[in-house]
């Protein structure tokens, strides 16, 4: 009962903060400097680590298929299979768990330490609403950058299913290509960009709501961190197999 | 660390200008007897504890309000209650008159714009430099650069640190986070001014300077403030000496003596979170409560 108490107070000032910091990137002064600092950070800070889990997750899922498929005397689906597992899953939750180890655990970090260090109350005695100047620029920023560096990583992925298959297997290029590109539909690709606008809308949120709830010096702000990054990659799973199922059921995409 | 040739030298003339004019000037405005602060029973509760209880004072317009008492007992606080920054459990908080008690964050913002506060740990920002620090109200107002900057250095001068305009958090010793603190709070001319322990730490002369600098803004610039501090000889600057413009237009302070008796500094101290003494020094150190015996002579 205490748990599902919590739970549901700690959802109602998540959402309060969400809020809260969605009318701040409406409303005057806009923060710009800011969010384009916070877009360069989370964005072009975690293209290294993207590229890399994408090439690798392609070139894997090419090395676990293709006997399979060999087998089955169908290794021209191979594109195929390797991105439409991309697109519509692998891409969207691998780049949003990679960015929650990196992003997430930052963001509340730096909050923690804010707020424990008083810096936060500085702030707010100084006339600026924190949330609008550290919490909506940072979520506004997941919100720009997470779609971008997903469709980086889809696309990383099937070049890294494409290197495997020819250059380790000896398929004929064009036939990987050819059957990507026939695989693919539309409806894929809406579900891969709207995956990750709602992630990083809720691992924004998360991290600061974690980061600026750090109670007790800097041991808080290490719990704070731990906490934010174990929810957020937990909700981001949770969140992904319900959009999965609400994309089927609006799109109309059955696999 | 600094002479009283330089605290001259630093007071540029807008300060003495005010300075005569607030000396010499007829005080008769019917809206000094609205106090800069007011508390009305307000407690205030952490995990249970009454950790200020029942707590009722007045700071009037001009006056500063000396608030003694040992570690714990509740004085960082009362001053963050002012701010808004922690909301009461009940009671009332009144700034100039107006009750902030239920006010919303929103709100707090225009109460704030009036206020400047000294946090006791400095609590700079980490990530700006110290004229980005002391910039900060300004940047956040879209003042345009050129004005940022004349700003920024007449208060660093103002507490002399000019030289580390450049520097970052990181590299300022205890006592320059301070004094950046207070530079920072001091930008807008704030007409009440809460200072947490800004002399915890800090060697005898800064200390000083940064008694003076309270004494400056009370008798100089009629500010309105709370000085937290445990320090006896804070008490003893703050109650028996006030600042005057000399002929020369040089900032003096002077003891209290024939001349002029200090009448705009009133001691409070609390123990536990309650008040157990409120009025002037005199009164004070005529006090037969033992504890209060103890806490000003150590024994
Ligand atoms: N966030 C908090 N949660 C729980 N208790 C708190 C919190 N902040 C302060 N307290 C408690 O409130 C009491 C008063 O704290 P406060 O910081 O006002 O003391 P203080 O008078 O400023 O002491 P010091 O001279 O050491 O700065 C302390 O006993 C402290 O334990
Ligand atoms: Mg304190």
């Amino acid at each position: 009962m205490n748990f599902i108490a919590r739970f549901l107070f700690e959802l109602q000032e998540m959402s309060l903060l969400a809020g809260r910091s969605a009318r701040g990137i409406f409303k005057k002064p806009h923060y710009v400097p800011e969010s384009i600092a916070q877009m360069d950070y989370i964005g072009v800070g975690s293209l290294t680590i993207i590229i890399l889990t994408g090439f690798f997750t392609g070139g894997v899922l090419t090395l676990q298929t293709y006997q399979t498929l060999e087998s089955y005397g169908a290794v021209d689906q191979l594109g195929y299979l390797v991105s439409i597992s991309l697109v519509r899953e692998l891409g969207p939750v691998l780049s949003a768990l990679m960015v929650t180890g990196r992003v997430v655990s930052a963001i509340s970090a730096e909050l923690g330490s804010m707020v424990v260090s008083e810096q936060i109350d500085a702030m707010r005695a100084l006339g600026t609403d924190p949330i609008r100047k550290l919490v909506a620029p940072r979520i506004l920023a997941l919100l720009v950058t997470l779609p971008l560096l997903t469709m980086i990583s889809d696309v990383m992925g099937i070049v890294g299913g494409w290197a495997v298959s020819t250059f380790l297997y000896g398929l004929p290029s064009q036939m990987f290509l050819n059957s990507v590109r026939d695989g693919i539909t539309t409806d894929d690709l809406i579900g891969g960009i709207i995956k990750p606008l709602f992630f990083a809308f809720l691992m924004g949120t998360i991290a600061c709501h974690k980061g600026l709830k750090t109670e007790g010096g800097t041991v808080g702000v290490g719990r704070s961190t731990t906490s934010a990054v174990v929810m957020a990659s937990i909700i981001v799973i949770i969140a992904d197999f319900i959009l999965a199922r609400a994309l089927q059921l609006i799109l109309g995409t059955q696999t | 660390m600094m002479t009283q040739d330089s605290i001259d030298r630093t007071i540029d003339n807008r300060v003495s200008d005010q300075a005569a004019e607030s000396t010499f000037k007829e005080v008769d405005d019917t809206d000094r007897a609205i106090p800069a602060i007011e508390f009305r029973n307000v407690t205030m509760i952490y995990d249970g504890r009454k950790v200020l209880n029942d707590l009722s004072f007045k700071v009037m317009k001009g006056e500063t309000k000396i608030i003694l008492g040992g570690s714990g007992c509740g004085k960082s606080t009362t001053i963050k209650l002012v701010l808004g920054l922690i909301k009461p459990d009940s009671g009332q908080i009144l700034v100039e008159g107006e009750d902030i008690t239920n006010y919303n964050e929103n709100n707090m913002m225009k109460v704030r714009k009036k206020l400047g506060m000294i946090f006791q740990e400095g609590a700079l920002f980490d990530s700006l430099s110290v004229y980005e620090n002391v910039a900060f109200k300004l940047h956040e107002q879209g003042v345009p650069e050129e004005d940022v900057e004349s700003e920024v250095r007449r208060m660093l001068r103002f507490v002399n640190l000019e030289d580390a305009i450049d520097k970052m958090p990181a590299e300022l010793s205890g006592g320059m986070r301070r004094r950046v603190g207070i530079a920072r709070a001091l930008v807008g001319d704030p007409k009440i001014v809460m200072f947490d322990e800004p002399t915890a730490g800090l060697d005898p002369p800064t200390a000083r300077t940064i008694c003076e600098l309270a004494m400056k803004l009370r008798d100089l610039e009629d500010v309105s403030s709370i000085f937290v501090t445990h320090e006896m000889n804070n008490l003893d600057y703050l109650t028996s000496e006030y600042a005057v413009v000399n002929e020369a237009g040089e900032v003096v302070f002077e003891k209290e003596g024939e001349k002029l008796c200090l009448i705009n500094s009133k001691v409070l101290m609390m123990r536990n979170g309650e008040i157990i003494f409120s009025g002037t020094d005199e009164t004070l150190r005529r006090a037969e409560d033992p504890y209060i015996h103890k806490f000003l002579r150590g024994h």
